[in-house]
């Protein structure tokens, strides 16, 4: 049996979100001229300014066009569900943004996302933009810690290229945007658990099987599985096996402060997302670790997936300021 | 010998093979991946045919193979769009100057496609990935051209090393690519990137010898 979806063509859902996309937000966002795939800021790109391209598979809206605007990212390369770009539309973006400066591509670790923003890279080169790479692997679930080279990127993302896009918008020249990016990477941890599975488009068919009464703790955004699965706990008793994983890592000191986002992974509601906020600020609150700034919703989803994610970032003077610094995107604004 | 008409035949003939085995591709990924494989390489190889066939029969086997490189790149990005561009890419630069693809060349142009695969995709053999088959496929066309100097014969020895090498893949752990996080759970299933190798190799073999 098929999944129920509002689309018209699975293989057209891509380009018609899109171009609805374009449709809503005129002030922010537009397509590169003969590269529909590359959506870049309306403002941000500028003369003397490092340039940040974003990108990967679409499904995980508002991740990442989303965070195309002032002050985040300058451009965002599509690519088809659940797949990264082709090289072009990536070089497109890099092109678009170039302001003399360089330009600073950040995604998730995944192996098609490294082969076409690299081959990208090495085209950018050709055209004499100087081009850096920052990986992002904040998904504790996906590897061990002594194999962090190995981990996903995930809903983290957003601190992280927040972070980054901090830095490009106050004009800091490319080797210092990219250490504030490893920074912001290195002090995000993320873990996530899906209650039911998503499907793609194309297919309308699960992506994975799980039971009724079962949760799967650690599961990445494409389904790919986690660290265990069971039956279904409370909010409580799934908030504290994740925040146990991330404490443990992160290894916060009393006094120390933290941004905490928590995630939907599509269709699980802000009703349980603030269930589990509650016990998060709880938990926080008890060790003696401050709350700076909380984000709840929609920020890294995977289709129509039940779910939901804990990021925290670890913060210092230098990623407060970071994350403080006003931006202006089409689906998040802060400042 | 292989002119550019016949080079046409053989991405339409993948490109029909791959449509027909989409279903059933996009099946073994769902256990093992996010079951879009059957997609992706549908797409891929369409773009790929639509691609060639609007060339012009004269047209050299490198421009050909390149312009099949850039077609199916664009239209998947993902893992298998870089793989099977450089595939394609290496195969272009294996028959560079070349006014037709010789028998010979073609043997060669499978180990070069696959020698591309393993230097793009950083995989050996033994890690659950396509090149489990197409290493071995390009290896085994590459003997029996030796021993033989036929193509049709290469051609059935690698898809026979194909099927064995996407067989093997079940007895293997990921640890390449997305079904890497799987680990352990990944044993006892056929890895859909040789699978769909398997099906372009025998597309191939349909295309020039049947």
């Amino acid at each position: 049996m098929q999944t129920k979806k509002i689309i018209n063509d699975g293989g057209r859902a891509v380009d018609e979100m899109l171009e609805g996309v374009l449709a809503a937000h005129p002030r922010h966002l537009r397509a590169v001229a003969g590269s529909p795939r590359s959506i870049v800021a309306v403002a941000g790109p500028r003369v003397g300014k490092v340039g940040l391209v974003i990108g990967g598979g679409s499904g995980h809206e508002p991740t990442f066009l989303g965070f195309v605007g002032k002050g985040l990212a300058d451009a965002a390369a599509i690519g088809n569900v659940f797949a990264s770009p082709p090289p072009d539309p990536i070089l497109e973006c890099a092109k678009a943004v170039s302001g003399g400066a360089g330009v600073l591509f950040m995604y998730g670790n995944y192996a098609g996302d490294v082969m076409n923003f690299d081959m990208a890279a090495e085209m950018a080169a050709m055209d004499d933009i100087e081009v850096r790479t920052v990986l992002t692997t904040d998904d504790i679930a996906s590897a061990p810690r002594d194999q962090i080279e190995k981990r996903r990127g995930v809903a983290g993302n957003f601190f992280i290229f927040k972070a980054a896009g901090a830095a490009c918008d106050l004009l800091y020249p490319l080797e210092e945007c990219e250490r504030i990016a490893r920074k912001a990477n290195s002090r995000t941890y993320t873990m996530g658990v899906a209650l039911s599975p998503c499907s793609l488009p194309q297919t309308r068919k699960p992506n994975f099987e799980i039971g009724a009464d079962e949760m799967e703790i650690g599961m990445g955004i494409h389904g790919e599985p986690g660290i265990s699965r069971g039956e279904l706990k409370t909010a409580d008793q799934i908030t504290d096996e994740m925040l146990d994983r991330i404490l443990a890592e992160m290894a916060p000191a009393r006094g120390d402060r933290v941004a905490v986002l928590v995630n939907s992974l599509g269709s699980t509601p802000l009703m349980e997302l603030y269930i589990m906020n509650r016990r998060v600020s709880q938990r926080l609150s008890e060790i003696g670790v401050e709350v700076h700034a909380t984000w709840v919703g929609n920020y890294c989803t995977s289709l129509e997936m039940a779910g939901a994610s804990v990021t925290l970032m670890h913060l210092d003077d230098e990623m407060t300021t970071m994350l403080d610094h006003p931006c202006d995107c089409a689906m998040f604004r802060a400042g | 010998m292989i002119d550019s008409a016949r080079l046409k035949t053989v991405f339409r003939t993948i490109a029909s093979a791959m449509d027909t085995h989409r279903d059933r591709l996009c099946a073994l990924d769902g256990v093992i991946g996010d079951a879009d494989h059957g997609i992706a390489m549908t797409l891929g190889y369409s773009a790929a045919r639509d691609a060639v066939d609007a060339l012009d029969d004269t047209c050299d086997p490198t421009a050909l193979l390149n312009t099949a490189a850039k077609s199916f790149l664009n239209a998947v990005g993902a893992s298998s769009g870089p793989l099977y561009a450089t595939a394609f890419m290496r195969a272009a630069a294996c028959v560079k100057g070349k006014p037709v693809v010789e028998d010979a060349d073609f043997v060669a142009m499978l180990q070069a496609m696959a020698q591309g695969m393993v230097d793009r995709g950083k995989a050996a053999v033994g890690e659950k990935t396509m090149i489990d088959a197409w290493l071995p496929a390009s290896n085994a066309a590459r003997t029996s051209w030796d021993e033989t100097a036929n193509l049709c014969e290469s051609l059935s020895a690698a898809v026979r090393a194909a099927n064995a090498g996407m067989e093997a893949t079940a007895s293997m752990v990921a640890t390449k690519g997305r079904s890497a996080r799987l680990g352990e759970r990944s044993l006892g299933h056929v890895d859909p990137g040789a699978a769909s190798a398997v099906v372009a190799i025998e597309a191939m073999r349909e295309a020039l010898c049947c």
